[in-house]
């Protein structure tokens, strides 16, 4: 150990205190950034509360519950055909997807199955919601990014997916249009050659919002590398949807588990992509919408003839034990587990949403990145708030 | 605007204001659940295009619109936001309430969390129901907002009298009563004349 003369001890404390003068002045203070909880651009309420360094996060507090409208315990003093229409309002972009995992639960426990017919329906219906539901994702985007043209296109081509839906069910939003057994009605004359059209169209607008968005260097360097979800930490948080499929893991619970509906009678890919940031949740959700054009177009080829309604008693109680049932919605896994005590409507409803999981992963996600990148990262991952709050 | 507040305008020229307040609204959306999708459907895109009767949707802040559309469930968590954002509104102000849920509570009207209907927080002047309403449902409700503003006394709503909430006038009057109170007293008991 060397000792240090006085003049070097003097000329180190010195410099020290330089250093921590330096410091002092450069040294920002902290604010708190609170974003919502409600914003004009959104729809639905979810508040942040963000701990600001400069322009870093240095931890962030999503706080939920602004669209708790307590689903759970009123499926319990709903009959079972009422539960429908409650539960078509839980990510109210994709409506008919949610109605179908928990019209199979009750299938289950009754024991009866729909005819092939109405599977089909189902299948085609459920796949028309998705498009509806991530088309209006690839124009929202654009929207948070500062294109300002994207959500024009997507509210007009969205439109004629809506037209369809409308047409079969007669609801835009919330067609509660699933009964156990089947479905209300068959499909108006027509319907499946309008359908060959719009799919056509929305090809097309695929193509527009890929040449257009995703083309973008200005995209493309926003979300790029921003926001990257490993694949364990993926797993680790409960992700589900297009948003673990993007961190690398191929998982699509139509292939993956054998349900009463006509995924595997056609010919489908699911899309995967390695790098786990925001572009590749976009990428992996336009793909998404691709392939459920095709699904839709192979199912209105192949439709069966036949009746849409199986024999079900008129008052319906569902015998007594339990049941889990989930589908691969728009956002994600959705699942219901319904306990039955042989009444008319169920004793308890579990739900599981997919934004739920899919959005608890902002703390460990949002932390150190910077301001403009939330609002990237918050629009890739997707939620829906009343599929968070329930 | 001391003749607006005294209700003395001429009649043709409070025609004429009340004809260019109805077309050029500023409407501030504020979408909380599924109406907000059809709301963005009728405000933004360009099949309902709501420009063409006169109707901005874009304002920065609720401090520079004439008018708020409420649309979707409004929670008890939410309520107090609603009612603050209504008091950062400047007068003349009104309310379109879009919705079953926001006009009753709709399909949640048993649920513990839920507010049934806003017109228990803030004055509500047009009620469009549905579930969600059609795009083309909102735009006949502003339209009848706006024939709603060619009818008015300006002077009433000026002094906010016009909003059909009666709760809400009564508590402004109660308040003014206590304020002319507050002022007579200072006076020294003297009555202060309210000239309507």
């Amino acid at each position: 150990m060397t000792l240090l003369g006085d003049r070097q001890q003097l000329s180190y404390i010195a410099s020290q205190a330089a250093d921590a003068r330096v410091n002092l002045e450069l040294e920002t203070e902290g604010m708190t950034l609170n974003i919502g909880p409600q914003h004009p651009a959104t729809h639905g309420t979810l508040r942040i509360i963000a701990r600001l360094d400069g322009e870093q996060v240095v931890w962030v507090d999503p706080s939920c519950g602004y669209m708790h409208r307590g689903y759970e315990k009123l499926t319990e003093v709903r009959t079972y055909p009422q539960v429908t229409a409650l539960v078509n309002r839980i990510d109210w972009l994709g409506s008919f997807a949610n109605e179908v995992p928990f019209i199979l639960a009750a299938e289950k426990l009754m024991g009866i199955e729909a005819p092939l017919r109405a599977q089909h329906i189902r299948t085609i219906l459920f796949e028309l919601s998705r498009i509806a539901n991530v088309s209006l994702f690839l124009g929202d985007l654009g929207v948070q990014l500062g294109a300002i043209t994207p959500v024009f296109m997507a509210f007009r081509d969205r439109e004629y997916v809506l037209n369809l839906i409308e047409g079969a069910t007669g609801g835009r939003f919330h067609p509660n249009f699933d009964r156990i057994g089947g479905l209300k009605d068959d499909l108006p004359a027509g319907w499946l050659d309008e359908t060959r059209t719009v799919m056509k169209k929305l090809r097309r607008f695929c193509d527009e919002i890929e040449d257009l968005l995703f083309g973008n260097e200005i995209f493309q360097s926003r979300t790029r590398g921003i926001g990257v979800i490993p694949r364990d930490i993926a797993l680790q948080y409960g992700m589900s949807g297009a948003n673990l499929r993007a961190s690398g893991v191929d998982w699509d619970l139509r292939r993956d588990q054998s349900l009463p509906m006509a995924w595997d009678k056609v010919d489908w890919k699911v899309w995967t992509h390695p790098d786990g940031d925001s572009f590749a949740r976009c990428w992996v959700r336009l793909q998404e919408v691709r392939e459920s054009t095709r699904i839709v177009e192979q199912l209105v080829d192949t439709i069966p003839a036949g009746p849409v309604m199986t024999k079900v008693p008129r008052i319906i109680k569902v015998p007594e034990g339990e049941a889990w049932v989930c589908t691969e919605n728009p956002l994600g896994e959705m699942g219901y587990y319904v306990v039955s005590q042989g009444d008319l409507g169920p004793f308890r409803v579990k739900i599981r949403s997919a934004s739920f999981n899919n959005m608890s992963i902002t703390p460990w996600l949002l932390k150190g990145v910077y301001v403009p990148d939330i609002v990237t990262i918050l629009a890739s991952l997707y939620f829906i708030l009343g599929d968070i709050d329930r | 605007m001391g003749l607006v507040d005294r209700g003395r305008l001429p009649k043709p020229l409070t025609q004429l204001f009340n004809m260019g307040r109805s077309y050029s609204l500023w409407v501030y959306q504020w979408g909380l659940a599924c109406c907000a999708i059809e709301m963005g459907a009728a405000f933004g895109s360009p099949r309902y295009d709501v420009m063409r009767l006169g109707v901005i949707p874009l304002p920065a802040s609720p401090r520079q619109a004439d008018l708020v559309v409420i649309s979707g469930t409004v929670t008890d968590k939410m309520a107090p936001v609603i009612k603050r954002l209504y008091e950062q509104m400047p007068e003349p102000k009104y309310v379109i309430s879009m919705g079953s849920c926001a006009n009753c509570g709709g399909p949640y009207w048993d649920s513990y969390s839920v507010t049934k209907g806003i017109d228990q927080i803030i004055p509500v002047d047009v009620y469009v129901p549905g579930c969600p309403p059609r795009p083309e449902a909102l735009l006949e409700g502003v339209v009848m907002l706006q024939q709603r503003i060619k009818n008015e006394d300006m002077g009433a709503r000026w002094r906010g009298e016009g909003s059909q909430s009666m709760a809400l006038v009564a508590a402004r009057q109660g308040a003014a009563k206590q304020m002319i109170d507050g002022m007579s007293a200072e006076r020294g008991g003297v009555p202060v004349v309210v000239d309507h």
